[in-house]
């Protein structure tokens, strides 16, 4: 039963790490219909930018993280602008293509910047906290409660603001949203700069648990698919409650079944949701 | 009877695009199918060629019935069709399109085309003999080794034909064969649906101009909202108060 | 004159063993030729029906494994490994592209690239069988045909070019013929193909065992070659590394395969000691080869030769 709370507790923080980069992927799914396959390694560029800002810059936890969403945020920006906006009326697999040569660049700029080694990134909250005979490292629930804070907020961001409401639009219906005087263009823009700064938080928030490295990216980004199409293609919530039900399907999976499959799991699932739904979970129209 | 459509409907969603719709294509006929824009003409040619799986109702072709049929199916049985917006392969050469007309008639398969087999260079010339064939019918052999897309509109339109000609279908549904095509073309056009009726050919067309649909149909069912409101001789079509009241009702709509 | 072509390139890969100093060089050579076999299968799928398998490694990965299986530990010989490494590569291309292809764009290229990271992730962990992340060595080399020896660099070489030749014979006869065409017909165009009564399914998973078949076939000729096998060659990165390959040389262009791995091993090996800075410059080169360049080195020789002829 012990064991049952500690994979509990396990599960909840991977949840809330891949809840973040999974809600990234699915907004900009959902607005734009792009799979951006370079997310997972702007998450990794995430990493390194915290990274940097708290063993070379030194300035902090905190400050490094605010460091990475904003320049991650920055990159987002400028992969909409550059490399996915011409893209629009390509071929969808154009699109693939070119998420590809971004994240061969950007884990080559890592390697070349960081070299390609496994990297520990230090945390100020190491220390290990008891409760109810459970343990857990500060860190670990600094993750799960950032996560939470960070949801909450990118949903009052969509549901209570206006610009939060030109999103929802642009998603529903872009040629529509763009004849009531929204500008697609800025809100793809913005989604992008969201996203990736999400995902930015996500890499700075688990990086001090588990170790970062420039192909850190690969895994993440293939779960991250997983756990959309779990959640319906686009869904912000259906992203959330995927990356979560992932997340302990993986840690009980791991714990009772077996620790080498264990990161099969989210590839077994996207496999038997898309042998039987071949549009997906929850797809849109007929 | 060559068609059988038996209370046929289609609904996407909340919205009946047509609906309980009968009628008979007798071989050797034209028949036209008039009506308003969005009155159901395209989607019930979908229904007919098995591109959408209707709602409601069956589909007899040559005494068997077609309704739940995979389009390509459909296609082999031997119905051939446009669609509105001109529908081409529009990389490849204009002979190629012609020859994937004709393709469901050659059974060459990987091994064939690797081995080099009889088969495959009988079917080989086969398949370029009806292409050239198609092309030749609808007047634009001299184009063959064109790309698709990159000839005039019009030819476009006459490629559509060769392609659905290359099938050697016994039924060919035309959708707006000649919508965006000047009234000279038109009148040529008119010409090449008439030829194909000469050949043999069965032929359901969708038309707005109704000079065309008046000079060539046999008989015209006239579709409103997605019902059928007349059916009969273009002269009977013509004096159908009913048929009036749907077109002008659509004008003063519009 | 691009009959004139291949026969030159023929001529020089026919001499090459002749021609450069050191093994070194050859085994460069002939890595790129099998990584060049596999971008034709990569091709095919991609470049004439316009589908991205993402999960294409682990094809090449089961056909590489099949070989250093069935040599190592059932003792077979090569040539019937290398066989049964095809068969087994296409039996799975099967069964992955009847669930696979019934998903359409985006979702056609998550989910292989899942089933791709699944089968790596076997590969990796399945470790009585694959040796885990050490893998499997000591392969033995093909047995001799009567006076022909395959156990040197050079036999070995000429093995790996006639593999080449055959992927690129293959090619060019599956494009031209029948089959080939309703392949790039279907991408162009699927509703006009169905209306034209071609069973769009089955021509999808035709294209896709040929292209698994050319996986296998590169994999089984990778384990000859090497001699030893692991897991990293199986991986999505491996499969992106084709695609850039296959883009930059031309996609759906016969020569775009080989031109592409040619050249970019080339430069990468040239750019020594910035082996790992090469994509630096491939990446932002993919992106902007996608936008402005989709036809990659081949597609765009081939219009210029055709305006020469034109004049
Ligand atoms: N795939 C679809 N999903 C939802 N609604 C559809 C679909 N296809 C057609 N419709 C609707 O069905 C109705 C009939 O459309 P259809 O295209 O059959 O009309 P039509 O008679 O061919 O018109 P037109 O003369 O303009 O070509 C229209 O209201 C149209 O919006
Ligand atoms: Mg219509």
């Amino acid at each position: 039963m012990h064991l049952f709370f500690q994979e509990l507790l396990n599960g909840l923080v991977v949840g809330s790490l891949y809840a973040l980069v999974a809600l990234g992927l699915a907004l900009v799914y959902g607005t734009m219909q792009i799979p951006n396959f370079a997310h997972g390694h702007l998450y990794m560029l995430g990493a390194y930018v915290a990274f940097f800002g708290v063993t070379v810059a030194h300035v902090g936890y905190w400050p490094a993280m605010l460091l990475a969403i904003v320049v991650l945020a920055l990159v987002g920006v400028v992969l909409e602008r550059l490399v996915f906006r011409p893209l629009r009326n390509a071929p969808e697999v154009n699109t693939i293509i070119a998420a590809v040569g971004v994240l061969f660049f950007l884990q080559t700029l890592a390697q070349v910047w960081f070299g390609g080694d496994y990297r520990v990134f230090p945390t100020p909250y190491d220390k290990v906290v008891h409760f109810a005979g459970l343990v857990a490292t500060q860190q670990q629930l600094i993750v799960i409660a950032a996560a939470a804070v960070l949801m909450v907020a990118l949903f009052w961001f969509l549901k209570r603001t206006l610009t939060g409401a030109t999103i929802e639009a642009v998603a529903q219906n872009r040629a529509g949203a763009a004849l009531v005087g929204i500008d697609p263009n800025r809100v793809s823009m913005m989604v992008f700069a969201i996203s990736a700064g999400l995902a930015a938080a996500a890499a700075t928030l688990i990086a001090s648990i588990s170790l970062i490295s420039p192909s850190m990216g690969f895994t993440v980004i293939l779960k991250a698919f997983a756990i959309i199409v779990l959640g319906g293609m686009g869904s912000v919530p259906g992203a959330i409650i995927g990356a979560y039900i992932l997340a302990f399907a993986e840690s009980f999976g791991g714990t009772y079944i077996s620790s080498n499959y264990q990161d099969a799991i989210a590839f077994g699932v996207l496999v038997l949701i898309l042998t039987f739904k071949p549009t997906g979970l929850f797809a849109k129209g007929t | 009877m060559l068609l059988q459509v038996r209370n046929v409907t289609k609904r996407f969603g909340g919205l009946t695009a047509v609906d309980d719709v009968s009628f008979d294509v007798p071989a050797g006929h034209i028949k036209a199918i008039i009506g308003p824009n969005g009155a159901g003409k395209s989607t019930l040619f979908h229904l007919i060629s098995g591109y959408h799986p209707a709602t409601r109702g069956t589909l007899t072709f040559e005494g068997a019935e077609i309704t739940h049929l995979p389009m390509h199916e459909i296609a082999r049985r031997g119905i051939a069709r446009t669609f509105q917006t001109t529908s081409l392969f529009s990389h490849q050469t204009v002979l190629d399109n012609a020859t994937m007309g004709y393709r469901m008639h050659a059974a060459t398969n990987v091994f064939d085309a690797l081995l080099r087999t009889p088969r495959a260079r009988r079917e080989e010339t086969e398949s370029r003999e009806a292409a050239y064939e198609a092309l030749r019918f609808a007047g634009i052999a001299p184009l063959a080794n064109r790309i698709a897309g990159s000839i005039p509109q019009e030819a476009q339109k006459r490629l559509a034909i060769a392609i659905a000609v290359a099938a050697k279908p016994k039924l060919v549904l035309l959708d707006e064969p000649v919508a965006g095509v000047t009234s000279e073309e038109t009148v040529e056009h008119a010409e090449l649906i008439r030829h194909m009726a000469n050949e043999g050919y069965t032929i359901c067309l969708v038309e707005h101009k109704m000079t065309l649909v008046m000079g060539l149909a046999d008989s015209i069912v006239v579709l409103h909202h997605g019902k059928k409101i007349a059916e009969g001789t273009p002269a009977e079509i013509s004096a159908d108060p009913a048929v009036i009241e749907a077109y002008l009702g659509a004008a003063t709509h519009a | 004159m691009r009959r004139v072509l291949w026969i030159i390139a023929a001529a020089v890969a026919v001499a090459i063993p002749f021609l450069v100093p050191k093994t070194f060089y050859l085994q460069i050579v002939a890595g790129a030729y099998i990584t060049a076999i596999a971008v034709y299968g990569l091709n095919v799928i991609l470049g004439y029906t316009g589908l991205l398998n993402l999960g294409h490694a682990a094809f090449f990965g089961i056909g590489a494994y099949a070989v250093a299986l069935l040599e190592t530990k059932a003792g077979w010989p090569f040539w019937p490994a290398l066989l049964a490494g095809c068969a087994a590569s296409v039996v799975l291309g099967a069964m992955v592209g009847s669930v696979s292809l019934r998903t359409r764009g985006n979702y056609f290229a998550i989910f292989t690239a899942a089933v791709g990271v699944m089968i790596a992730i076997v590969f990796t962990n399945w470790q009585e069988l694959t040796g885990g992340n050490i893998g499997i060595v000591n392969i033995p080399p093909p047995p001799s045909i009567g006076p022909l020896a395959f156990d040197g660099d050079v036999p070995k070489y000429y093995l790996v070019l006639g593999a080449l030749a055959l992927t690129i014979l293959i090619c060019r006869l599956v494009r031209h013929s029948l089959v080939g065409r309703t392949f790039v017909a279907i991408a162009d165009n699927e509703d006009l193909a169905r209306a034209a009564g071609i069973d769009v399914a089955r021509v999808r998973l035709t294209a896709f065992m040929l292209s698994t078949f050319l996986a296998g076939l590169a994999g089984g000729m990778f384990a000859m070659y090497n001699g030893n096998l692991g897991p990293d060659q199986t991986g999505l990165d491996i499969t992106f590394e084709q695609l850039l390959y296959l883009v930059i040389g031309g996609i759906g262009t016969i020569a775009g395969p080989l031109v592409g791995t040619l050249v970019l091993v080339g430069i990468s090996h040239e750019l020594q000691g910035m082996q790992q800075y090469r994509f630096l410059i491939f990446g932002p080169l993919l992106v902007l080869l996608v936008r402005f360049f989709p036809l990659g080195i081949a597609g765009g020789f081939s219009r210029l030769t055709a305006r020469w002829a034109a004049r």
